[in-house]
C-alpha cells in the first residue's frame, strides 16, 4: 500500500481493486457464486436477445411483469439510503454518521440494478440512446418515464459522486470540505424523495388502470421503502459487524429498528386504508383488488402470494414494534429479513401484475415468470452484491485507515 | 488520449455513414461509440467478404442510426425507404412498396360502429389482419369483437373469445379497437416520442425509433396496442406488399404496433380494410372535416357514443344505434 502522501486517484482505484481480490477463502468462494450467479443472467439473457420477450412470460395483457416488479420495489432500496443520510447530515448524529456510507453504497447498488432491470425489460434495448438528451428525442416533461430516466441516474450520480468525495479526501488523509459536499447532500436527500415520488406517478398517473390510479401509491411507496430499505441496511451492518474489524455500535441497530417500526406501522395503515376503499363498496374499479385478493374467473395465481405478503408483513412489524426477545439480534433480525421478503413480495409483484389484471377490456389471464426471467433476474441480483461488496468493502478500508491515523493524530 | 479514440470512433462510423464531417456528426459519434459496438452485434453478421452481406451488413448499419421519422426531410425518408425495400429483397426476398405518403389537408378521420347491425361475422379482424401483416404465429388481432348481452354496454363484460356460429339470438356484438384519441394517454406516456398523432387525426409509432418500454401499453383504456414479443411470421405468399413507413410494413422485434386506420390505404382515398370487408355495413369511416361525409351523417342524425368517456381520451371512434 502507498504512503499517504505519495496516494493520488490511480493509486486510488488501483488499491481498491487490490483490496477488493484480496480477502478470506469464504470471501473468495462467495465472489465465485456471485460471478456465476451473473454468468447465468447472461445466459438466460442470450435466450431473449435471440427470440426477444417472447421467451418471458409476458404478453399483450400482462405486459409487465417480473423484472418491472423487481425494479420498481428496487427504486424503494435505493430510496431509503435516506434514512441515514438524513440523520447523519441534518442532524448531524455521530452514529449514523460512521455507517451512512454502508447505505449509500447499497443505493448505488439497488440503482445499478434498477436501472439493469429496465434495460432488460426493453423490447429494443439497442435503441436506448434514443432517450438521450441531445442526441435522442426526449419526451419531457409529459412523459412521467422520461422523468424516471433523469431522477434515477441524477439519484445513482449524487449517491456516486459525494460519497466517493468524502472517501478519496480520506483515503489522501484530509478532511472532506464539508461546505463542498453538504449542498450536493441535501440535494440528495430531496432527491431521494423524489425517485420514489416519480416511480409512483409512473404507475399512478395512468387512468387506464383503476387499480394504480390511486393517490395513496406515492406516499405508500415511500412508507414501504423506509420499512424495507432500513431493514435491509440493518442486515448488512449485521454481517458488517460480525465478520469484519468495522464494529457497529448497538444504538445504530435501536435507532434503525424504531425507523423501520414507524415505517412499517405507516404502510400497514396505508394499506388497511386502500383495503377499505376497494371492498367496502366494491366498484368495477376494484376488480384487480378482487383479481389479487380473492382470484377472479378460476385464475388465482396471486391469492396466496399476497395473503403470505401481508401476513409476513403483519408478524414482522409485531415483532419488531414489541421487541420480545429485548433486543435479542436472533429475533430482530430475523423479524427485519422477513419484512424484507414481505415488502419486496407485495412492492413487486403484488403491485405490477394485478394493475394490469383484467385487462381494460375485462379479460382475465394469469401471469407467471419464465425461467428465463427467474434466470435474468439471479444475475441482476448477483451484479447489485457484487457492486455492494465492492464498494463497501473499499469504504470501510479506507473509513478505518483514516479512523486510525486521526487516533493517531490525537495522542 | 480519450479525444483520439473518440475521433477514431467518429471517423469509423462517418465512412459507414459516408457523410461529410460536421460538428453535429461528431458529437454523435462521440457519444455513440460504445452503442456503435453493440450495434455490430445487433446486425448480427459480421461481413463475411462476400458482397450481398457486406451490403447488407451496411444497409442495416445505416439503419440503425437513422433519425425519427418526424424529423427526416423527404430526402432522408426516401433513402430510409430505399434501404427497407433492399433489406427485404436481401433478406426475404420480396418486392415491396413503401410509402411515405403525409396526410391529405383538410382531412380528420373518424370512425363509427353500428351495434344494431354487427353480426360477429369477424370479417374484419381477418381482412385487418390480411392488410396489416399481422404476425400469424402468435394471431396478433387490432380488431376484438365482444359478444354482448342485452342491456350491457361495456365490452368488459362481454365475451371476446366466442367461437361459434353467429348471429346468436338476443346478443349482439361490438368491435373494439385503437380508437386513435384526441387525447391521447399512449402518447403522452412515450419517453421517445415514438407516438404520435398525425395531422388527419391518426396515431402512429415508428417502429424503430420505439424502444419497447411497453408503457403506452400499460398507459392505453382500450387495449389499443399490440407488442412484437417475438419476431413476426408472415407467409410470403400472403403478404401485402403495398406498404407505409407508418403502416404495414415489417415490425422489427420488441417494437410497438396497433392500428393505423390502415394509413396506407386511406392516405390514398381506399376505405380502411376493416370497413371494405364488413359484410353487415356496420362499419363506417370519413372525413370529420366534410359536412357531406357518411361519418358526419350518422353523428348527426344516429343515437352515439363512446367508450369509457368518463376518462377524458376523446376517442375518434362512436358506436351507434339504428
Amino acid at each position: 500500500m502507498s504512503a499517504v502522501s505519495n496516494r493520488n486517484l490511480t493509486t486510488f482505484f488501483i488499491d481498491a481493486i487490490r483490496w477488493n481480490l484480496k480477502g478470506s477463502i469464504g470471501f473468495q468462494i462467495f465472489r465465485v457464486f456471485l460471478l456465476i450467479g451473473m454468468g447465468l443472467g447472461i445466459y438466460a439473457y442470450s435466450f431473449q436477445a435471440r427470440f426477444g420477450l417472447s421467451v418471458t412470460g409476458m404478453n399483450d395483457i400482462v405486459s409487465w411483469g417480473f423484472y418491472i416488479s423487481n425494479f420498481t420495489f428496487l427504486v424503494g432500496v435505493a430510496a431509503a439510503a435516506v434514512m441515514l443520510i438524513l440523520p447523519a447530515y441534518m442532524f448531524h448524529d455521530p452514529d449514523f454518521h460512521r455507517v451512512v456510507i454502508i447505505g449509500e453504497g447499497v443505493a448505488v447498488a439497488a440503482l445499478i440494478m434498477c436501472l439493469s432491470f429496465i434495460l432488460v425489460d426493453m423490447g429494443g434495448p439497442l435503441q436506448a440512446w434514443h432517450l438521450i438528451p441531445g442526441i435522442g428525442l426526449f419526451n419531457f416533461p409529459s412523459s412521467i418515464l422520461a422523468w424516471d430516466v433523469l431522477v434515477l441516474n441524477g439519484y445513482l450520480l449524487l449517491n456516486g459522486l459525494v460519497p466517493a468525495y468524502i472517501l478519496y479526501s480520506h483515503y489522501r488523509g484530509r478532511k472532506a470540505n464539508e461546505k463542498l459536499y453538504r449542498p450536493f447532500v441535501f440535494l440528495s436527500i430531496f432527491w431521494a424523495f423524489s425517485i420514489h415520488m416519480v416511480t409512483a406517478f409512473l404507475y399512478q398517473g395512468l387512468p387506464a388502470r383503476p387499480f394504480w390510479n390511486n393517490p395513496l401509491m406515492g406516499p405508500r411507496f415511500l412508507a414501504s421503502a423506509f420499512a424495507a430499505g432500513p431493514a435491509l441496511i440493518t442486515l448488512i451492518l449485521a454481517i458488517i459487524h460480525n465478520t469484519t474489524s468495522y464494529k457497529i455500535d448497538r444504538k445504530v441497530f435501536s435507532k434503525l429498528r424504531l425507523i423501520i417500526v414507524i415505517s412499517a406501522i405507516v404502510n400497514l395503515i396505508m394499506l388497511f386504508s386502500e383495503i377499505f376503499k376497494e371492498f367496502y363498496f366494491p366498484t368495477h374499479h376494484s376488480s384487480s383488488a378482487v383479481y389479487l385478493f380473492f382470484g377472479m374467473d378460476g385464475h388465482t395465481a396471486l391469492v396466496t402470494w399476497i395473503w403470505t405478503s401481508i401476513s409476513v408483513n403483519l408478524a414482522a412489524t409485531l415483532v419488531l414494534a414489541f421487541n420480545p426477545g429485548k433486543n435479542n439480534p436472533k429475533v430482530l433480525l430475523p423479524a427485519c429479513g422477513f419484512l424484507f421478503i414481505a415488502v419486496w413480495m407485495e412492492k413487486g409483484i403484488g403491485l405490477i401484475v394485478p394493475g394490469l389484471i383484467p385487462s381494460p377490456l375485462g379479460e382475465v389471464v394469469d401471469y407467471l415468470p419464465t425461467l428465463v426471467e427467474l434466470g435474468v433476474t439471479l444475475g441482476i441480483l448477483c451484479l447489485g452484491i457484487t457492486v455492494v461488496t465492492w464498494l463497501i468493502r473499499t469504504a470501510l478500508i479506507i473509513e478505518q485507515q483514516y479512523e486510525e491515523s486521526r487516533v493517531r493524530l490525537r495522542k | 488520449m480519450g479525444f483520439t479514440k473518440k475521433d477514431k470512433a467518429e471517423k469509423i462510423i462517418e465512412d459507414v455513414l459516408e457523410k461529410p464531417s460536421s460538428r453535429r456528426t461528431f458529437l454523435k459519434g462521440a457519444s455513440i461509440a460504445m452503442a456503435a459496438g453493440s450495434a455490430a452485434l445487433a446486425t448480427g453478421c459480421m461481413p463475411s467478404g462476400d458482397d450481398s452481406s457486406s451490403g447488407e451488413m451496411q444497409l442495416r448499419w445505416q439503419e440503425y442510426f437513422k433519425k425519427h421519422y418526424r424529423l427526416m426531410t423527404q430526402k432522408e425518408k426516401d433513402e430510409t425507404v430505399d434501404r427497407l425495400e433492399r433489406l427485404a429483397k436481401i433478406q426475404d426476398d420480396i418486392d415491396v412498396q413503401i410509402g411515405t405518403e403525409p396526410p391529405i389537408e383538410n382531412v380528420l378521420y373518424g370512425y363509427a360502429f353500428n351495434i344494431s347491425r354487427c353480426e360477429g361475422f369477424m370479417e374484419c379482424v381477418t381482412a385487418c389482419v390480411k392488410e396489416n401483416n399481422l404476425d400469424r404465429k402468435t394471431n396478433t388481432q387490432y380488431i376484438r369483437i365482444f359478444e354482448m348481452e342485452p342491456g350491457k354496454l361495456d365490452p368488459s363484460t362481454g365475451d371476446g373469445q366466442f367461437y361459434h356460429k353467429v348471429p346468436v339470438e338476443n346478443k349482439f356484438y361490438m368491435g373494439v379497437q385503437c380508437f386513435h384519441c384526441e387525447n391521447a394517454p399512449c402518447i403522452k406516456a412515450c419517453p421517445t416520442k415514438a407516438t404520435w398523432r398525425e395531422p388527419d387525426g391518426i396515431v402512429v409509432v415508428d417502429y424503430n425509433w420505439c424502444i419497447g418500454c411497453r408503457y403506452c401499453q400499460a398507459a392505453c383504456p382500450y387495449f389499443g396496442r399490440r407488442f412484437n414479443w417475438g419476431k413476426g411470421e408472415v407467409p410470403k405468399e400472403e403478404l401485402t406488399t403495398k406498404q407505409h413507413y407508418l403502416g404495414n410494413r415489417k415490425r422489427p422485434m420488441g417494437k410497438m404496433e396497433k392500428c393505423t386506420f390502415c394509413i396506407q390505404r386511406t392516405r390514398k382515398g381506399r376505405l380502411p380494410a376493416c370497413v371494405d370487408a364488413c359484410p353487415t355495413g356496420s362499419r363506417v369511416f370519413g372525413n370529420l372535416l366534410d359536412p357531406d361525409s357518411e361519418i358526419r351523417y350518422v353523428l348527426k342524425h344516429k343515437k352515439v357514443f363512446r367508450m369509457k368517456e368518463n376518462i377524458g381520451t376523446q376517442p375518434k371512434f362512436w358506436y351507434f344505434i339504428d
